[in-house]
């Protein structure tokens, strides 16, 4: 029996065109895949970008203004400090849901999806919270 | 100590660090550049920062790992973007000391 099962071809769907068109993935699996890629970019580029800004406002009180009062303010670099607090935030969120997980606190189906919604909603939250006081 | 478990003690280490700085940072606004400087010259705050580091740079490790062992099936690709992200790491830990021991 466990043969016959081990035998049939198992499905796969790792492709992005399978995840985005061919099956329907639920809404815990979406915080499990943006737990990656969040996380994955917060490795790099983003640890890179933020201590390159750390390195330049700590070195001298003229690279502190001109991060503060100049590059700060340019709309990409904006846009990539938000696009930096999302990925913190939802990581973060995400984060607290798997330990939670872990520690069997949550795990029935309408409570897992009730804080897979938490962790989108508060992490957007607090996307828009930090992009307000930015801007 | 097993990945799993080092995974869930760095990210608690983390966390409690950016907690804390984001409220020195938000009960500091506007920031200036003496208050600033004066933050990351208190020994307890660059002790702190590069445990957080430290912690990052295991957890890193252990995530990036996990998402290259799962999506690239070639041996020599896999390893070669493994070695990438141990110097990447490596450098990032270099430089955070770089700019904490100035």
């Amino acid at each position: 029996m466990s043969s016959a099962a081990a035998k049939k071809p198992r499905p796969k769907y790792l492709s992005l065109s399978a995840l985005l068109f061919e099956i329907r993935l639920p809404l815990p699996g979406w915080i499990s895949i943006l737990h990656r890629i969040s996380g994955a970019l917060l490795v790099f580029p983003l640890a890179a970008w933020l201590l390159y800004m750390l390195d330049a406002s700590l070195a001298s009180e003229s690279g502190f203004e001109k991060i503060r009062t100049h590059y700060l303010q340019l709309p990409i670099v904006k846009a990539g400090l938000l696009l930096f607090i999302w990925a913190y935030c939802h990581h973060f969120c995400a984060g607290i849901r798997f330990l939670l997980l872990d520690l069997n606190k949550g795990i029935e189906l309408r409570q897992a999806r009730a804080s897979s919604v938490a962790v989108l909603v508060v992490s957007l939250a607090l996307t828009a919270l930090f992009g307000a006081r930015l801007w | 100590m097993r990945d799993w478990l080092a995974q869930r003690v760095t990210a608690a280490i983390m966390a409690v660090y950016t907690l804390i700085v984001a409220a020195i940072v938000l009960m500091n606004t506007p920031l200036k550049y003496a208050g600033w400087q004066a933050l990351f010259a208190q020994g307890w705050m660059r002790v702190a920062t590069l445990l957080f580091m430290l912690s990052l740079a295991w957890h890193a490790w252990v995530g990036v790992r996990d998402i290259l062992m799962d999506y690239i099936k070639h041996d020599g690709l896999r390893l070669t973007l493994q070695v990438f992200t141990l110097l990447l790491i490596g450098s990032y830990l270099g430089w955070t000391i770089q700019i904490l021991w100035r």
